[in-house]
C-alpha cells in the first residue's frame, strides 16, 4: 500500500477531497498522469495526427447510438426491416440516431483509412512500434467484421444478398468450406438464425473485442511513445531532456493535444453533420438504394455491391478469374526461375523450391488446360477469397517488409512519394470498380490494380532500400506558430 | 530465479492438470460451437413442395421456394431444346460430369438436364457465391452478354452465364452448373420438388 498522505488542516475543501480520493484510489491519478498530463508527445504533430482521436470519437458515437437503436430494433427476419422503418418514422428522433449510426459507420472507415495511411507514410509501424501496428491491424479486422454484420441487420435486399455472397466465400475453402458456411449461417440459406446471431455479434461480441484491442493499441503506444512526421525519436538515449527530465521536443498530451484534438473534433463534426443532415445516403454509397427494399430470398437485385469501404477488397476478389490464375502462375514461374538462376542458394533449397512451385502451380490450376482430371487444381473462386483475405493480412507484415533506412516519407527519395501516390490512386480505382457492375475493361483494370497492390507490399524489401535518401535531422523540425 | 531444485513430481502434476484443463475447455466449447449449427427446426423446414405447372406457358418461369432457396421451373420451346447441344463447346461442363451426386441427379444427366426435355427444374442460385441469376431468355446480342448468346441466365453479381439447361459457360467465376434438385412428376402437370423416386428425402 502506498504511503498515506496527510494534508494540512488549512487546505481548501477541494484539496482535502482530492487528497481523500488519492489516498483511497491512487491508480486514478497515476493513470491520468501516465496517459494524459505527463504523456509526452512530439510537438510537431500535423493534420494527419487528428485521425487517431477521431477514430475514438466515432467509436464512442457508434456505441452510444447503437445502444439506443437496440431499444427499438427487432432481430427477427419477419420484423427487422419494419422495425428499422419504425425507428425512422415513428420513434421520436429515431431517424437522427439511425443516421448518426449509419453515417458513423462510413466515417469510421474514412478516419481509420486516413489513420492507417498516416502510419504508412511516416513509418509509424517501424521498430519499436510493431505491436502498436499489429494491434491496429487487428482493430481494422474487427471493424470489418463489425461493419459486415451490422449491415445485415436492416434486412434489406443489399443486406441479405451481400451477406449471402460473403458467407458463401467461405464455402470456397476446400473440404470444410460448405459445412463452415452452413455453420456461420445456422441454416441452409441466410435466414432468421443468421440475423439473430449477427445481431449478437454486432452488439456485444465484436464491440468487446474491439474495445479490448483499442486499449492494447493505446497502452502499447504509450509504452513506446508516439512517432511523428519526421520519424525521429524524442525519447531515448540521444534525445535531449529538459531540467525536469522530460523530452525537450515533446509536450504533455494534456492540455496541448487535448485542445488540439478538440479543434479537430469540431471540424470533423461540421463535415459529419453536413453529411448526416443533408446527404445521409451519400448518393447511394453510405446507404445503398436497394437496401430500402425488404430482403427477398428468391430474387437477387440486378446489381449488388458491398458498401464503399469494402469495395477495394471486393474488386480484388472479382479480379481473380481463371485467366488471372494463369497470369499468377506465370509470375510464380518467373520468380522461381530468377531464384534458380540468379541466387546462390544450396541445391537442396532449390530442389525444394521447384517441388513447392510445382505443387502451387497444380493448386493454381495452371495445368487445367490439359483437361486431365488428376491435374485439376483448385477453382479460381477459392484463390479469389485467398487474395481478398491476403490483401488485409498483408498489412500485418508491413513492419518487416519495409526496409527503408529512414522512417518518414520526408527523407525518402522523391520517387518513393510517387509510388505512394500511385498506391492511393490504385486503392481508389479498385474501390470505384468494386461499386460498378462487372465489365471486361473493369476486370482487366482491377487485375492490374491487384497486381500493383500486392507488388507494392511484397516487393517492399527491395524497392524501399533503393534511391537516394535525404539526411535525417538529429531532432524534429518544428517552427513555433 | 529461486535456488531450490525443480521438484519433478510437482511439475508432472502441473502438466497433467494443465492438460486436463485444456481437455475440459475444449469439451466446454463443444456445446457453444454446436449451438450455431442449423437447428432441428431449420432441418425440418426442408420438406418437399408440390407445384402445379399446368398454367406455365412456353418460355415462362415459375419460382417456388424450397429450403429457403428459389427453385425455377421453366417451360422451354422445342426449338430451344433442339438448340441446346449446339453450344456445348462453349460450356465448362456440358455433360454434367462435375460433382454429379451433388448437382445433377441420375435422371437429369442428359443434354437437357431434365426428366421431360421441355421442363427445366433447377435451383436458381449461382454456384459462385449464391446470388440468384436473372432471366435472359432472348437470344442474340445484348448488354453484358456475348453476341452469339443462345438464351439462358445471367448472374448480376459476378457475370456468370448459364444456358437454358442451367449449364455454366467457360471462363466464368461460377465453377459448376446450376443444381438440379431431386424432383419427380406426380402427374403430367404436377411436380414434387425436394423428393424423387430414389430418395425419400
Amino acid at each position: 500500500m502506498a504511503q498515506f498522505k496527510e494534508i494540512s488542516p488549512n487546505a481548501t475543501a477541494t484539496q482535502k477531497l482530492a487528497n481523500w480520493f488519492d489516498n483511497r484510489f491512487p491508480t486514478a491519478g497515476a493513470e491520468y498522469r501516465k496517459h494524459m498530463s505527463e504523456y509526452y508527445a512530439p510537438k510537431n504533430f500535423n493534420f494527419w495526427y487528428f485521425f487517431g482521436s477521431l477514430a475514438m470519437l466515432v467509436l464512442v458515437l457508434q456505441i452510444v447510438t447503437g445502444i439506443f437503436l437496440t431499444m427499438h430494433y427487432k432481430p427477427d427476419a419477419a420484423l427487422a426491416f419494419g422495425s428499422v422503418e419504425y425507428i425512422m418514422r415513428d420513434v421520436p428522433w429515431g431517424w437522427l440516431i439511425r443516421y448518426m449510426h449509419s453515417t458513423g459507420a462510413s466515417a469510421f472507415f474514412i478516419v481509420v483509412y486516413l489513420h492507417m495511411y498516416r502510419g504508412l507514410i511516416y513509418g509509424s509501424y517501424r521498430k519499436p512500434r510493431e505491436l502498436v501496428w499489429l494491434f491496429g491491424c487487428a482493430i481494422f479486422l474487427a471493424l470489418m467484421a463489425e461493419a459486415f454484420m451490422g449491415y445485415l441487420l436492416p434486412w434489406g435486399q443489399m443486406s441479405y444478398w451481400g451477406a449471402q455472397v460473403i458467407i458463401n466465400l467461405f464455402s470456397a475453402i476446400p473440404f470444410i468450406g460448405p459445412d463452415l458456411s452452413e455453420w456461420i449461417r445456422g441454416d441452409y440459406v441466410v435466414g432468421d438464425a443468421t440475423l439473430n446471431r449477427f445481431f449478437a455479434f454486432h452488439v456485444i461480441a465484436v464491440p468487446l473485442v474491439l474495445l479490448g484491442l483499442v486499449v492494447a493499441h493505446l497502452l502499447a503506444l504509450h509504452d513506446v511513445g508516439s512517432n511523428n512526421p519526421d520519424g525521429v525519436e524524442i525519447k531515448g538515449p540521444n534525445a535531449p531532456l529538459d531540467a525536469h527530465g522530460h523530452p525537450l521536443d515533446g509536450v504533455p498530451f494534456h492540455p496541448y493535444y487535448t485542445v488540439h484534438d478538440i479543434f479537430g473534433v469540431a471540424v470533423f463534426l461540421m463535415v459529419f453533420s453536413a453529411i448526416m443532415f443533408f446527404a445521409p445516403e451519400a448518393g447511394g454509397y453510405f446507404l445503398e438504394y436497394n437496401n430500402f427494399i425488404p430482403a427477398d430470398s428468391l430474387k437477387t437485385p440486378l446489381h449488388i455491391a458491398p458498401v464503399w469501404y469494402f469495395t477495394p477488397f471486393y474488386s480484388m476478389l472479382r479480379a481473380i478469374t481463371t485467366e488471372m490464375m494463369y497470369a499468377l502462375s506465370a509470375i510464380l514461374l518467373i520468380t522461381v526461375g530468377w531464384v534458380l538462376v540468379k541466387t546462390s542458394a544450396s541445391s537442396l533449397t532449390k530442389l525444394l523450391l521447384v517441388v513447392l512451385a510445382i505443387a502451387f502451380l497444380w493448386m493454381f490450376n495452371a495445368f487445367g488446360f490439359t483437361g486431365l482430371d488428376v491435374l485439376q487444381g483448385i477453382d479460381a473462386k477459392f484463390w479469389g477469397v485467398v487474395v481478398m483475405g491476403g490483401a488485409v493480412v498483408i498489412l500485418f507484415f508491413l513492419p518487416w517488409l519495409d526496409k527503408s533506412p529512414v522512417k518518414s516519407i520526408r527523407y525518402r527519395p522523391g520517387w518513393h512519394k510517387a509510388v505512394f501516390g500511385v498506391f492511393i490512386v490504385d486503392f481508389v480505382v479498385l474501390a470505384y470498380l468494386g461499386t460498378q457492375p462487372p465489365s471486361p475493361t473493369g476486370e482487366r483494370i482491377s487485375q492490374l490494380g491487384t497486381l500493383f497492390y500486392f507488388g507494392f507490399f511484397l516487393l517492399m524489401p527491395w524497392w524501399t532500400r533503393l534511391g537516394e535518401f535525404k539526411p535525417v535531422p538529429e531532432r524534429i523540425t518544428f517552427a513555433a506558430h | 530465479m529461486s535456488d531450490t531444485p525443480v521438484d519433478a513430481s510437482k511439475r508432472t502434476w502441473l502438466i497433467a492438470s494443465g492438460c486436463a484443463g485444456a481437455v475440459g475447455t475444449v469439451a466446454t466449447a463443444i456445446p457453444f460451437v454446436s449451438s450455431m449449427q442449423p437447428s432441428e427446426r431449420a432441418k425440418a423446414a426442408g420438406a418437399p413442395v408440390e407445384v402445379d405447372i399446368s398454367t406455365l406457358k412456353l418460355n415462362e418461369k415459375l419460382t417456388v421456394e424450397w429450403r429457403g432457396k428459389p427453385v425455377w421451373v421453366v417451360r422451354r420451346t422445342p426449338e430451344e431444346v433442339a438448340a441446346l447441344p449446339k453450344h456445348d463447346a462453349e460450356l465448362a461442363d456440358p455433360e454434367s460430369k462435375r460433382k454429379p451426386d451433388e448437382l445433377t441427379p441420375k435422371y437429369a444427366r442428359n443434354e437437357t438436364r431434365s426428366i421431360k426435355p421441355e421442363v427445366l427444374v433447377v435451383v436458381g442460385i449461382c454456384t459462385h457465391l449464391g446470388c440468384s441469376p436473372n432471366d435472359k431468355f432472348q437470344p442474340g446480342p445484348q448488354p453484358s452478354l456475348p453476341d452469339d448468346w443462345p438464351g439462358g441466365f445471367l448472374c448480376p453479381c459476378h457475370g456468370s452465364t448459364f444456358d437454358l439447361a442451367g449449364r455454366v459457360f467457360k471462363n466464368k467465376p461460377a465453377p459448376d452448373n446450376l443444381q438440379v434438385p431431386p424432383y419427380m412428376f406426380l402427374s403430367d402437370t404436377r411436380l414434387l420438388i425436394g423428393e424423387d423416386k430414389n430418395s425419400k428425402a
